[in-house]
């Protein structure tokens, strides 16, 4: 007679696993990656490899030595980090200070809090922000879209739309005047202006979103109430003044918007446990990266307004909690 | 079909694997020996009236019901009781069970065991409850509740209608559906009876849509018979859950820590609606049931009616033998079911199916950290937060359980089921909700 296992109710289980989660995500980032190494060529090659490479070692190094626990960079976790880290960088960024983020992006983003599942800040844009305020200049000069691209050094650089935005209202500019200069719609909506290494495709950021959608590896709440508060917010403010504010499909299409919105606010770790506090979330990030982008010395806020919502996810869990069965009943 | 009713809050959808729903009812011939554990009942076990050497015939009262929560144990077979013992029974725990030697088939006066649809019911609303008592009569659908009790409303409540949960949500278990088909007529008999006995003139038979030949067939028969209405639900686990078709069929919520006749709603399920048309028009007592015997591996998927108290492996050599890869057996469904310690034990009046996996579906997930995701939360039908309770159970915060609603649980299991880490919320919820109860049965002694 064999033995029988027995163990408590359920004995049957989704075939869903956070590998599956990370791995779908990572596939969903396929077509933005591939259009950046279209427009940047062997530089974004080059950095995405550093910084995959240099957050899965990371991860390594502190789990084995550090911690001297289970070993878990195969989990997708660090991987997603990685992408999304480079992604967040400037394609021709000195391979060292790749590698610098990564290892604070992993170690102090998400390690020091116990690892995966435990941060309270999205550990990507950790890397980003301590890279921002290390090395400012390095983080804001974007080289200029070269298909296909193999020159890795002396790289054509530019500004991005909304810095050329920001510094032509600086110095007075009329609007038509700043708009002579920008990429047309088509070409943000497609990924052919400057700006971070995966932040410029809407297109294909916005295909990689949907994607994870239909995947229900992310609900709609985050992206829509984020992408909506800025639509709104920003409609408003050039209704207002058409002659001082760029129009909503602008700031839509530009910076890290769509990066942010489908990608790095829908963190489930860093994002809240229920719907109605998403989208509490998603309004939240929605304002403060308008009022960075219009009001702030940063032409750019969706990093900075991300990790200050993640700052309010225990309040909004605590703020949210669902309705509990039979509690508070209006039966009609 | 769209527009179908179904409860708001939470739920899942397992795969429904009802491999078995072709299989008619078959009678499984009787075993050598049975084991009746006088604990079948939620409530008080009852009391043995026989003594070792009796002799017994099949309907007969072994063992009565002691206090109000309690329920009458009759003899399903014909023999000679040997011993009046502790045996383990489906939790595993060693109970009270009168062994009976199985000699012929013999019935006590009275019982009719013909087939015959017998429509009249002249009986009174007290003698239907006392019939209904008498006979043992729980509630099939797992919980096993004294069925009588059900029907006694209390003072200055009013019962509307009468749901009958022909739901089966749990994947795998196909032996409501078999009844459904099988004694569409008895089972509208007994849910006309059960009307009269709660003085209500609605009935509603909450069926999913995933059995639509027996939506439609007792959707026709129902004509004949007034007040009963079949309303088809959409497929969605924990449908089957009382509050969950009261919600879904009425629109109600029973609120918090209240009954169903708080909104005036009773539910009893099909196979105890088939049970009281025996009792009250067969004279029959509860000693037989329809059990599912189902699994993957399993050679003959079937659904058997059974007589209480045989042993479980008959039943799975009946359905093929056990396969050699087994590696859980589950009395019940794979949702809520509890996995047996051993075949021996014998199926009781709670026993809806035997359910066995392989070696590789008894494995559980490997558990990893809690990433956060959510889906616990939008799964849980009962709108409470399980990763928390989990959390607070697992470092012993007891006192903070209560206030984040952990009594109001049913261990529906759904968060485990969608929890991408494997993490055993259940497990730890189920911790958290005895430690709890321990917590409030303290202070209310106090």
């Amino acid at each position: 007679m064999n033995l029988l296992t027995v163990s408590g109710s359920p004995h049957v289980h989704d075939n869903q696993s956070v590998q599956k989660i990370m791995y779908g995500v990572v596939l969903s980032l396929m077509p933005a990656l591939l259009v950046s190494f279209y427009f940047f060529g062997l530089n974004a090659i080059l950095l995405m490899l550093t910084v995959v490479i240099s957050c899965m070692v990371a991860e390594f190094v502190i789990q084995k030595y550090l911690i001297k626990g289970p070993i878990t960079i195969f989990d997708g976790s660090a991987l997603i980090t990685g992408i999304l880290l480079g992604f967040n960088l400037p394609a021709h960024l000195p391979l060292w200070m790749v590698i610098v983020g990564s290892v604070v992006a992993i170690g102090i983003g998400k390690m020091t809090f116990g690892g995966l599942g435990k941060n309270p800040f999205n550990p990507a844009l950790v890397g980003r922000v301590f890279l921002m305020i290390s090395f400012p200049v390095h983080m804001t000069t974007y080289p200029v879209p070269a298909p296909l691209s193999t020159q890795t050094v002396d790289v054509v650089t530019g500004a991005t739309p909304l810095a050329i935005f920001k510094e032509g209202i600086s110095r007075g500019a009329g609007i038509n005047e700043i708009m002579a200069d920008m990429p047309g719609y088509l070409d943000m909506f497609i990924g052919k202006i400057g700006g971070s290494l995966g932040e410029t495709s809407a297109m294909m950021l916005l295909a990689g979103g949907i994607f994870m959608l239909i995947k229900k590896i992310i609900t709609w709440h985050v992206p829509v109430a984020y992408l909506g508060t800025v639509a709104i917010f920003t409609g408003i403010m050039w209704l207002v003044d058409p002659g001082q504010n760029a129009s909503p499909l602008f700031h839509l299409l530009t910076g890290g918007l769509m990066l942010g919105a489908f990608y790095m606010a829908t963190d489930m770790v860093t994002s809240p446990m229920t719907h109605k506090g998403m989208l509490i979330f998603g309004i939240g990030c929605g304002l403060i990266t308008v009022v960075i982008r219009l009001f702030g010395a940063y032409p750019e806020g969706v990093a900075f307004s991300i990790l200050i919502m993640n700052a309010f996810v225990p309040l909004i869990n605590r703020s949210t909690k669902p309705r509990p069965f039979g509690k508070e009943v209006k039966n009609g | 079909m769209k527009g179908l009713k179904t409860f708001s809050r939470g739920g899942i959808h397992p795969p429904e694997n009802k491999i078995s729903e072709n299989a008619s009812i078959q009678v499984l011939s009787l075993p050598p020996t049975v084991y009746i554990p006088v604990a079948q009942q939620l409530g008080a076990p009852a009391t043995p009236v026989v003594a070792k050497g009796d002799k017994v015939k099949a309907g007969q009262l072994i063992a009565k019901a002691s206090g109000f929560i309690s329920a009458n144990i009759h003899s399903s077979v014909s023999g000679t009781v040997v011993k009046i013992d502790d045996n383990p029974d489906t939790s595993g725990y060693p109970r009270k069970s009168i062994v009976i030697n199985v000699e012929g088939d013999e019935w006590i006066e009275g019982v009719d065991l013909s087939t015959t649809l017998v429509k009249e019911c002249h009986l009174s609303r007290q003698e239907i409850i006392d019939r209904i008592s008498q006979m043992g009569v729980v509630g099939l659908g797992g919980a096993t509740f004294p069925a009588h009790i059900k029907f006694m409303v209390p003072q200055g409540k009013k019962a509307e209608v009468l749901l009958v949960n022909g739901v089966e949500c749990e994947p795998y278990l196909t032996s409501d559906h078999r009844l459904m088909l099988e004694k569409g007529d008895e089972l509208l008999v007994g849910i006309t009876i059960q009307m009269k006995a709660l003085n209500v003139d609605r009935a509603i038979i909450g069926i999913e849509a995933n059995k639509p030949d027996a939506i439609a067939h007792l959707s026709s028969l129902s004509q004949q018979y007034p007040g009963i209405t079949v309303a088809p639900l959409k497929v969605k686990y924990p449908q089957g859950g009382e509050k969950q078709l009261i919600e879904a069929v009425t629109k109600k919520e029973v609120p918090a820590g209240k009954l169903p006749i708080d909104v005036g709603a009773v539910v009893v399920n099909v196979g105890s609606s088939f049970a009281v048309y025996e009792a009250v028009q067969k004279n029959k007592p509860l000693v037989e049931r329809v059990v599912t015997v189902t699994g993957r591996s399993l050679r003959k998927p079937s659904n058997f009616l059974v007589r209480l108290g045989t042993p479980v492996k008959a039943l799975i050599e009946a359905a093929g033998g056990l396969p050699s890869d087994t590696g859980k057996v589950v009395n019940g469904g794979p949702m809520m079911g509890k996995a047996l310690l051993s075949l021996d034990v014998a199926v009781t009046k709670g026993t809806s199916g035997i359910l066995l996996f392989s070696r590789e579906e008894s494995a559980r997930k490997p558990v990893l950290s809690c990433i956060r995701c959510a889906r616990c939360v939008s799964a849980c039908c009962m709108g409470l937060e399980p990763y928390l309770l989990a959390v607070l159970a697992e470092k012993g915060r007891f006192d903070d359980c209560e206030p984040s609603f952990i009594m109001n649980c049913i261990e529906c299991g759904s968060c485990h089921f969608v929890c991408p880490s494997g993490r055993p919320l259940l497990d730890y919820i189920r911790v958290g909700k005895t430690e709890t109860g321990r917590l409030i049965r303290k202070r209310a002694s106090q």
